[in-house]
């Protein structure tokens, strides 16, 4: 340590004490350490120094314990006695700052400032408010009674339906069993007919088809026989340039004699042999210009899609849109179900319609397909029933193996939407759900928060709610909600705020977290205090 | 605050967090300095006309003409008091007038005779009057040569880069970017068509030049050689890049130039868009290569070369010879003033947040405070706090009745700032918009409309301060009556006022909107300056007179020093960017802006608990001191990080007010001499080479050294305590160390080490209370630290703290002394008058033994 030395230099102001007890600032449980006339030695032992430099405006004790009345000592603290209101203490550096600080104007004896006493008037509005909470505890405290009562109830209940639930679900399962089993037999004697009719069709289909192509390929060999001498010839065949086999632009005779088997020319019964290497690239002169058949489906595709759409994607596609969905996702869900609409599907369907329809399912076939459906109805009928069952099951699960407090007193709001209008937003609490703000003129909806967990300390923890992983802020977390709950008789929102950006609090009040009152005794013995 | 609406969406979709560089020019994009980067050293093309030349009483001037196209300028050159040197350069006849930069020069400066020494057919000699120093004029080619016996100080034009892009009507043959120029999507007009001007200047035996800031960059100016010169246009930079030459929010055209031997500086007093060249025959040499050059007898000095580009406005340069640091300082200060002696309060801490949402919140922060036992004086409103980002309003529901907020503070004898850009929102419901209107006081955009563009409002105009009539409408709307619910406690920042203009070119205003007959081309760089100034105008109205302003303002340039208070903009929570405050406002400092400081805590982004803690551990020993925080951060008001980290802060911030007698009367020197408050290492040991470029710590007046922790999971830092036969004393633990080495000192959380010098007088205020004023009657604390020959002296300055009455002599500045174990009170200014109800309850004297008696006497009379 290097040389130092404490030089006094001026003692100012004098020591006036308003008790004539203890020294200025020092509380009655310290009062026998300031035995005037006496040396007095600092709190922390490490210095004894004689009585008149207590409260001489000079700091001479590292506790600061010799300047209880004045601010010379950094460290030290002041004490008001305040009667007619709670005791305490203040920082030494707020003695004769000129701020009012204690009820009973005892900091402010030397700096000039005009305290008024305001200990009586502060005693007298704490008696009401603690009265008035007393009373809201006391009621409150009745109202929790009646929840857990309730909350019991409602879980026997509960458990009860579960109970039956599950035992039903058993028979459903059994019946989706046997419709299954129904179904799948009428299904049998369905698909078979179907496919009876339809190969009936497509054999009809071929038959008209090759009768086309016969067709068409006659009328080719008369547009290719130019000279009409019945005969198609190579000269003939390269004016058609669409032929050319390697399509690289020159048509030449050895690949029209190549196409023609070898020969220089055929007649209409050798025609038929390579009718096969010319029908699909050949372009009748008559309407040559009319434009490729893929130009028209690419239009179609942008026309409106809507009837067909839930014939091919039946709703069980869909995602259900859960309770606890937030609105990006079912953003999402529509996205994606526009890009699922498939280009090609009208135009399948129209080249069925180039080659007529299929003639409607003959009577029998018609009866065994109403019957399949008719099992098929009653099937999913089932299932979904079962389906049904299984969320009301785990819902029901859900519900009662849930952490409402203690004595499951929390357990009304579930499923219960809370309501706060401020100037600019609603927001709305849905307890063990979650926390959403919207706008009040109008505008989506935005998350603050999912039920996250109780938060709150370790000896309250059912004091506090935490909402988490809300919609995302720019540049910083998801947005979460804080929900300090009070005991109220009532259960509202009392108010929201956003101490930090995308952290809100929210103050909630419901009798469910009110405590039981103290006896009588105790608060009287509380009063006797103040 | 940035524009975050316009280029952070665009960051958003890249996810970077560095600055969009490409939203700012380079040199090659921006045509004049293209141009003007293009032509090499050389022979000048000017030649001086020694028969035009005319001498009077107060100046020299002369006529040069460029021999390429027959173009001549009128050259002025003026001897002014206090060894100054100044160099004027303009069209003889331009076709119309050019810029000349007002409002900066305090008063037109005091010239002194020039008397000429000898003149052949080559060229002039002048005397320059003192220390035998002498201007050479040669005349072909031109140049200009300051000597000093036989050395040569400075030398102009001696790289033959004067350029003077004279006015003309536009011709057949158009170079690219003369009459038009595009950068991104925008276009300049250029009416005038090319008007730039450059000149260089040699700088013998020097290899250390610093100043021109704001840059983030080192403390010593690097050569630019390889890259972009430094550019001087105040722009509002979106996250800024450190350790480069790009153009910040401010800019004051002054360098100051530093060897062993002599110290000068160069004030380019231009407006315009302005880059600066430096290039150094030694910068390429290593250590090694340098005492070979030594041995082998190479005879070539160190020179530092720089190069002023200006975009318009004329060549007007005040050589300040010197030939001390402190000199230099004076020279600055008799040119455009000295620092503003700012309220007591403002040296306190500042606490501010991007945004303290409603009066509520107002009020739970200022009890956090008390609640926490931590010092304050002022709570700062960011934009939010308007009725629509209308200014000179508040906000109906969150600030409902500002009065009664600003009286709560006031019962706890605290204050507010609440922010006023110039960005105006258009809007016919605006009384503030309609009455500027009328007036007709809004800048105009090229085709004489009133100039739009977008910032926080949405559609907004700017007005033009660069008009007296419209500055001092504005300084009106601060009374009490035209902006209502505000309070004698309230005080006003101006943020934005580069301007920035979200949808502008470079994020600011066109350069060719108009301001009367100027184009914004010529006046870009004062237009902060200007919004300060009618903004502090109108503080100072507002109270009669009585009262000393406090603006914070992020634009400057030379001259703001007088105005307010100047903060580095919108940096980050990163290690870097608390280790870069140190040579940003060391080099403000330089350059006259004392009132320097960072947002403690970095504005984007979040700090970790340990960058934050440093901060405030170094933010405690910065002139400006105040937490900031972007809109989107999580809070950080100190009590929020654990009860040690609150007990850190608290530390900090109390060590800062147990100083603020110290900070006061350094504010209230550097007020009276323009000396730095915050100053690099060699001001004052000016001999001594490794203090040169040291950045990493630096002195608060003569007397306090301090090393800031900048690392993260530092154990210890190595600090230069300079001086050979000095001594320092740890302020924390008064231990005693020998100056001229380098100690390595182990830090722990709780603090940062600070030294006194030895041979000072520290008073100190040791009853931290909740706020400054607060403090205002409490009793001083000397601290004596001794040299080695068992002396110290020091001062001790006191007036009431906030109003002009000081300049009524209205203080208390005593001399204090210690020699041969006395401590002798003078009072240093006999015809002042003042009465304090503090006293001096404490001597703590450093480097002395145990005394065995103490006398106390006062005018010969013994007391104790």
């Amino acid at each position: 340590m290097s040389c130092q030395f404490l030089l006094l230099l001026l003692l100012s102001v004098g020591v006036s004490a308003v008790e004539v007890q203890r020294p200025r600032g020092v509380p009655l449980s310290k009062r026998q350490f300031y035995e005037e006339g006496k040396p007095f030695t600092c709190l922390d032992g490490s210095r004894t120094i004689p009585f008149d430099r207590v409260n001489d405006d000079y700091c001479d004790c590292q506790d600061g314990s010799d300047e209880p009345g004045t601010a010379a000592c950094p460290n030290g603290s002041f004490h008001c006695t305040n009667a007619g209101f709670r005791p305490t203490f203040i920082p030494s550096s707020r003695i004769n700052d000129g701020i009012c600080d204690c009820c009973d104007t005892t900091d402010e004896y030397n700096s000039g400032a005009t305290c008024q006493n305001t200990c009586r008037e502060l005693g007298r509005k704490e008696r009401e408010s603690l009265q008035k909470m007393a009373e809201i505890a006391k009621e409150g405290f009745l109202l929790k009674q009646q929840l857990i009562h309730e909350a019991k109830m409602g879980l026997e209940d509960k458990k009860a339906k579960l109970g039956d639930v599950q035992g039903s679900k058993k028979d459903m399962e059994a019946k989706v069993e046997a419709l299954r089993t129904v179904k799948e037999s009428a299904e049998q004697p369905e698909r078979e007919a179907k496919e009876r009719h339809l190969k009936a069709w497509e054999d009809q289909k071929a038959l008209i088809q090759k009768e086309k192509d016969s067709a068409r390929m006659a009328e080719v060999f008369l547009e290719l026989d130019d000279d009409a001498d019945g005969f198609v010839s190579v000269p003939e065949l390269l004016s058609h340039s669409e032929l050319d086999p390697d399509a690289d632009g020159s048509f030449t005779e050895a690949e029209a004699q190549g196409l023609l088997g070898g020969v220089d020319k055929v007649d209409t019964v050798a025609f038929e042999s390579i009718w096969s290497n010319v029908k699909e690239k050949y372009m009748s002169e008559s309407n040559a210009d009319t434009p490729a058949p893929e130009e028209t489906s690419r239009e179609e595709i942008n026309e409106p899609v809507s009837d067909n759409e839930s014939d091919q994607y039946p709703d069980d596609d869909i995602p259900e849109d859960e309770d606890d969905d937030d609105e990006e996702d079912e953003d999402d869900d529509r996205d994606e179900h526009d890009y699922k609409i498939p280009p090609t599907a009208r135009t399948e369907e129209k080249k069925d319609d180039d080659e007529g329809a299929m003639p409607p399912y003959d009577q029998e076939t018609q009866n065994l397909i109403d019957a399949a459906q008719k099992a098929r109805d009653e099937f999913d009928e089932a299932e979904r029933a079962l389906r049904e069952v299984d969320d009301q099951i785990r819902n029901l699960e859900k519900e009662i193996s849930f952490d409402f407090g203690p004595s499951s007193e929390f357990a009304y709001l579930y499923s219960q939407c809370y309501e706060l209008t401020t100037s600019e937003y609603i927001y709305r609490l849905c307890p063990f759900n979650r926390v959403t703000q919207k706008s009040k003129f109008g505008g989506s909806e935005t998350n603050l928060g999912s039920w996250g967990k109780w938060a709150g300390p370790e000896d309250s923890i059912y004091s506090v709610m935490k909402y988490e992983h809300g919609t995302g802020c720019w540049q910083g977390p998801s947005r979460s909600t804080t929900v300090k709950l009070t005991c109220g008789k009532e259960t509202v929102v009392m108010s929201t705020s956003e101490p930090s950006r995308c952290e809100y609090l929210m103050e909630f009040t419901s009798p469910a977290v009110c405590q039981e009152p103290p006896s009588l005794e105790i608060s009287s013995h509380e009063h006797q205090e103040l | 605050m940035a524009p975050l609406l316009v280029v952070g969406l665009a960051l958003c979709l890249s996810g970077t967090w560095a600055v969009d560089k490409g939203n700012f020019k380079t040199c090659e994009q921006s045509a004049f300095c293209k141009r003007q980067r293009a032509l090499k050293p050389g022979e000048s093309p000017y030649r001086a006309l020694l028969e035009t030349m005319e001498l009077t009483n107060t100046r020299l001037t002369l006529q040069l003409i460029n021999d390429n196209n027959k173009v001549r300028l009128l050259l002025e050159l003026y001897r002014l008091q206090g060894n100054i040197t100044r160099v004027k350069i303009n069209e003889l006849k331009p076709l119309k007038p050019r810029y000349e930069v007002p409002d900066v020069l305090i008063r037109e400066p005091t010239t002194e005779p020039l008397s000429v020494l000898s003149q052949d057919e080559n060229g002039v000699v002048l005397s320059l009057g003192v220390e035998s120093q002498r201007v050479i004029i040669s005349a072909r080619p031109f140049r200009l040569d300051i000597m000093e016996g036989s050395d040569v100080l400075m030398s102009l034009n001696s790289r033959g880069l004067l350029a003077f892009e004279h006015l003309r009507m536009q011709e057949e043959k158009v170079e690219d970017g003369m009459w038009e120029e595009t950068f991104k999507s925008h276009t300049d007009s250029k009416p005038n068509g090319p008007s730039a001007v450059s000149l260089d200047f040699s700088l013998p035996g020097v290899e250390h030049v610093y100043g021109i800031p704001e840059h983030a960059d080192t403390l010593r100016l690097k050569t630019t050689d390889n890259g972009d010169p430094y550019r001087l246009y105040n722009l509002d930079v979106f996250q800024y890049e450190l350790y480069n030459p790009m153009a910040l929010y401010g800019s004051v055209p002054v360098m100051v130039a530093h060897s062993a031997q002599r110290t000068t500086g160069i004030f380019w007093l231009n407006a315009a868009e302005t880059w600066v060249d430096i290039s150094s025959n030694t910068a390429g040499k290593t250590v090694f290569g340098k005492m070979l050059d030594y041995v082998q007898g190479s005879s070539e000095t160190p020179q530092t070369d720089v190069r002023w580009i200006s975009e318009s406005g004329i060549i007007d340069v005040f050589i300040m010879l010197g030939p001390t640091p402190k000199d230099v300082f004076s020279q600055y200060a008799s040119l455009t003033g000295t620092q503003s002696f700012p309220p007591l309060a403002s040296l306190g801490y500042h606490q501010c947040r991007w945004n303290y949402n409603d009066q509520e919140d107002v009020k739970s922060v200022d009890a956090g405070f008390d609640e926490h036992d931590i010092p304050y004086d002022f709570i700062w409103l960011d934009i939010e706090h308007t009725d629509g980002k209308r200014y000179f309003t508040w906000d109906p529901h969150k600030f409902a009745t500002p009065k009664e907020m600003l009286q709560g503070l006031m019962d706890k004898k605290r204050k507010m700032v609440a922010i006023v850009d110039p960005h105006i929102k258009v809007d016919s419901n605006y009384k503030i918009h309609n009455e500027i209107r009328t007036l007709g006081f809004y800048v105009k955009n090229k085709d004489g409309g009133d100039y739009e563009g977008w910032c926080w409002p949405g559609s907004a105009s700017y007005p033009d301060f660069t008009r007296a009539d419209m500055r001092a409408w504005w300084a009106s709307m601060f009374a009490y009556d035209q902006y209502e619910g505000t309070m004698e406690n309230l005080y006003t920042w101006n943020d934005m006022n580069e301007p920035s203009v979200f949808n502008g070119p470079e994020v600011t205003m066109h350069k060719d909107a108009m301001h009367g007959s100027w184009e914004h081309r010529d006046i870009h760089n004062l237009y902060g300056l200007y919004v300060q100034m009618a903004t502090a105008e109108g503080l100072i109205q507002r109270s009669g007179g009585v009262e000393r302003p406090f603006v914070l303002t992020r634009a400057f340039f030379a001259g703001s020093q007088r105005i307010g208070a100047v903060w580095t903009g919108d940096n980050a929570a990163e290690w870097d960017h608390l280790k870069i405050s140190i040579p940003m406002c060391l080099s403000m400092g330089l350059v006259g802006i004392s009132f320097c400081g960072a947002d403690i805590g970095g504005f984007f982004k979040s700090p970790s608990t340990e960058l934050l803690v440093r901060w405030y551990q170094a933010g405690a020993y910065q002139p400006f001191y105040r937490a900031h925080a972007h809109l989107d951060t999580p809070r950080r008001e100190p009590w929020l990080f654990g009860p040690e980290n609150t007990a850190l802060i608290r530390e900090a911030v109390r060590q800062r007010y147990t100083f603020l007698p110290y900070w006061y009367q350094l504010f209230y020197r550097a007020h009276v001499t323009g000396e730095p408050v915050m100053r690099p290492l060699w001001v004052e040991y000016p001999q001594d080479l490794a203090t040169f470029a040291v950045e990493d710590e630096y002195l608060i007046g003569r007397d306090l050294l301090v090393h800031p922790v900048v690392e993260e999971g530092a154990r210890g830092v190595t600090a230069y305590l300079p001086g050979k036969d000095e001594v320092w004393f740890d302020v924390h633990t008064f231990q005693k160390h020998n100056g001229a080495q380098n100690l390595y000192i182990p830090v722990t959380m709780s603090s940062i080490p600070v030294f006194q010098r030895g041979g000072s007088i520290i008073p100190r205020k040791l009853r931290v209370r909740r706020s400054s004023t607060c403090m205002e009657h409490d009793p001083y604390t000397l601290y004596v630290a001794l040299n080695l020959q068992r002396t110290a002296d020091g001062e001790l300055y006191i007036d009431d703290g906030h109003t002009f009455n000081y300049e009524k002599k209205e203080f208390i500045y005593r001399k204090l002394t210690f020699a041969n174990k006395v401590l002798s009170s003078v009072n240093h200014a006999p015809d002042a008058k003042f009465t304090t109800d503090s006293w001096i309850e404490r001597i703590i004297v450093l480097g002395a033994s145990k005394p065995s008696k103490v006398t106390l006497k006062t005018a010969g009379k013994c007391l104790i």
